[in-house]
């Protein structure tokens, strides 16, 4: 028998008869193939973030089992809000989501640019180029303080060779300054690809016909970039933002093994503060609050972000 | 097609491809280093000018495996080195005393890593075959509340496990970071997994019941064979995550169940961290996932956007 009567066979019968002759129903059968998964993501993610939002509102210390545990309304809370240095670390982390989105949104676009120009070996360089991403944050960021030793680091020195600046007369991570933008060039090195990769997607979506069509109106090439790519692609750098967006809002295990919040707290992003105040300071209650904080600014941003990102792809 | 207008000339694409070619070898630089560094000796790693023409040494890798212990000229003499890497430590006036916890804690990162894995991919390719092919209540919101528990920071739900675990005794325990990694890892594998499965016809499985197949042994014989590509590299990617994380292994993990991302940076040295044995515990880590990569390069940009864009 032919594919194509397989085909025709399946689509005249009625699906239902052959089904209902085999004892279970297709609703339970659909159950018993998605139920595991849900009630496996109740268990360890809502559960505990039910469990979150309960203990936001109490005084509770892992390490005092024995205090009595105080409800304290929205007292958490309110600390957290007032706080200056909560705001410190939010700025903190503004400054680092906006600084590497920009330099990976930036080079990302270029590079897939380039790499559409398919040269000859252009696999190979973006194998080699991709490499970075898939690599472990905390091992990489461990070798980066290697790399920015001031006076053995190749970082530093590859800086004196180019710049002429001596190169143990600077600390990129010990460096109020600097230290910023030490975890900046890393997550840039690190997940510029990313981006990369979306963008070629993006750029080899775009059918031919439409630049030869351009070409027959003598569009120039600068109009053709703005009137086309750009448009094309903005989807796909918007979808790239977003997923660079949240991890990046997470960031916790790059920076703790650069420069673990310091020097000073110039690196404190808000992963790092949270986990210093539940499991180092353990004020539990209020780190859930922090917490519960920073997931709904998370999922509301996003959220927000999404309904956007699909008025532009509707366009 | 070629000689079309919107062809780029062979200039463009060797101006192109010089730009690229030097970005490539700028982002590998620090990765050859690391990889160098391993073969070092320590007063050779933390030379300065920064030495690329070294005499390689397995002194690293001996210290990554072995904790060594300073002993007295006199013990050395009357316990001579038998074999080489007992030799490469006598050099230094000591004796191995035994196993350093890198193998463990590798061991610990294969444990952790293959059982969520399969976990993962065995949960997920239930659930995206029942999101594909039924019609179950609710899909949208249950696809998109799978998605969102990807946005949670780690340290946000570490506290309630953290407490979690400890009350059911899962805590610092392999079978806790199984089931931990394989949640984080659902959402990944059901997106991509359902975006493999809604590739094959359903007609398929329709022809397989029309012959007498249960739903059970349709999806069996007929659809777990045709998604085998999409479900291997859909394990590679939960595979990479898993071996990767630090967040939890870092809060959860002290001892017993401790990966190898939260121990390679601990590794000191005499006179601070042991640059050599850092760097061979980092290669001997980074390369399979380096050689998955070169595999998986067709399938890369979906696994990294959980199937949200196709090339």
């Amino acid at each position: 028998m032919s594919s194509v009567g397989i085909d025709k066979l399946a689509v005249s019968t009625p699906p239902e008869i052959g089904r209902r002759i085999r004892g279970l129903s297709d609703r339970a059968i659909a159950w018993i193939f998605v139920a595991p998964t849900i009630v496996l993501l109740l268990a360890i993610n809502i559960f505990p973030l039910i469990w979150t939002i309960r203990l936001s509102f109490t005084n509770f210390r892992v390490n005092r089992p024995n205090e009595v545990v105080k409800w304290v309304g929205l007292a958490n809370y309110e600390n957290i809000l007032t706080d200056p240095d909560v705001w410190h670390t939010m700025q903190a982390t503004a400054h680092f989501l906006f600084w590497t989105l920009f330099f990976q949104i930036l080079i990302g676009f270029s590079l897939a640019w380039l790499i559409n120009r398919k040269f000859k070996g252009s696999d190979l360089w973006t194998t080699i180029i991709v490499l970075p991403m898939m690599l472990s944050p905390a091992v990489v960021g461990n070798f980066w303080t290697f790399l920015y030793q001031p006076q053995i680091g190749l970082f530093n020195y590859a800086v004196a060779l180019v710049t002429g600046v001596d190169a143990s007369s600077f600390t990129m991570i010990g460096n109020v300054n600097l230290a910023p933008w030490a975890i900046v060039i890393v997550d840039t090195w690190m997940w510029t690809p990313f981006v990369m990769l979306i963008c070629l997607a993006g750029l080899r979506s775009i059918p031919d016909s439409i630049y030869e069509a351009a070409e027959c109106d003598r569009a120039s090439n600068w109009r053709q970039f703005w009137t086309i790519t750009i448009p094309m692609v903005l989807p796909f750098l918007m979808l790239a933002v977003l997923f660079r967006g949240i991890e990046n809002f997470k960031m916790f295990d790059l920076v703790t093994l650069l420069t673990g919040g310091g020097p000073g707290d110039t690196t404190l992003v808000t992963s790092i503060n949270l986990k210093r105040e539940a499991f180092e300071k353990w004020r539990t209650g209020y780190a859930s609050a922090y917490a519960v904080i920073l997931f709904v600014t998370i999922y509301g941003l996003a959220s927000i972000y999404v309904k956007a990102l699909n008025r532009v792809k509707q366009r | 097609m070629s000689n079309t207008v919107t062809d780029p000339t062979p200039t463009q694409k060797w101006f192109a491809g010089i730009l690229v070619a030097i970005y490539a070898i700028v982002t590998l630089l620090p990765l050859l280093w690391i990889i160098a560094t391993g073969f070092k000796t320590p007063a050779d790693s933390i030379a300065y000018p920064p030495k690329v023409a070294f005499q390689p040494t397995l002194e690293g890798y001996v210290n990554l495996f072995t904790t060594r212990t300073r002993q007295t000229p006199e013990f050395m003499a009357a316990n001579p080195p038998h074999t080489w890497y007992e030799r490469i430590v006598a050099q230094y006036d000591m004796s191995i005393v035994g196993p350093s916890r890198f193998g463990s804690r590798f061991l610990n990162s294969i444990i952790i890593g293959f059982g969520s894995t399969f976990l993962s991919v065995f949960l997920g390719t239930l659930a995206a075959y029942g999101f594909s092919r039924f019609k179950v209540p609710l899909k949208d919101d249950l696809l998109f509340f799978i998605l969102s528990t990807r946005m949670m920071p780690p340290i946000a739900v570490a506290i309630p496990i953290f407490l979690m675990y400890r009350a059911v005794g899962l805590s610092d325990t392999h079978a806790g970071m199984i089931l931990l990694y394989t949640a984080v890892n659902l959402s990944m594998s059901v997106w991509l997994l359902k975006g493999f499965i809604d590739e094959i016809p359903v007609e398929y499985e329709e022809a397989a019941l029309i012959d007498g197949y249960t739903r059970f042994q349709a999806f069996r014989k007929v659809v777990l064979p045709q998604a085998a590509t999409g479900i291997a590299s859909t394990a590679i990617f939960c595979l990479i995550f898993a071996w990767n994380e630090y967040a939890f292994a870092v809060l959860l993990t002290s001892g017993q169940a401790q990966t190898a991302p939260p121990f390679i940076p601990t590794i000191i040295g005499v006179g601070g961290q042991d640059w050599p044995a850092v760097a061979a515990g980092a290669t001997l880590f980074l390369l399979p996932v380096m050689i998955f990569t070169i595999f998986l390069r067709k399938h890369l940009l979906r696994g990294i956007t959980f199937g949200a864009v196709r090339k």
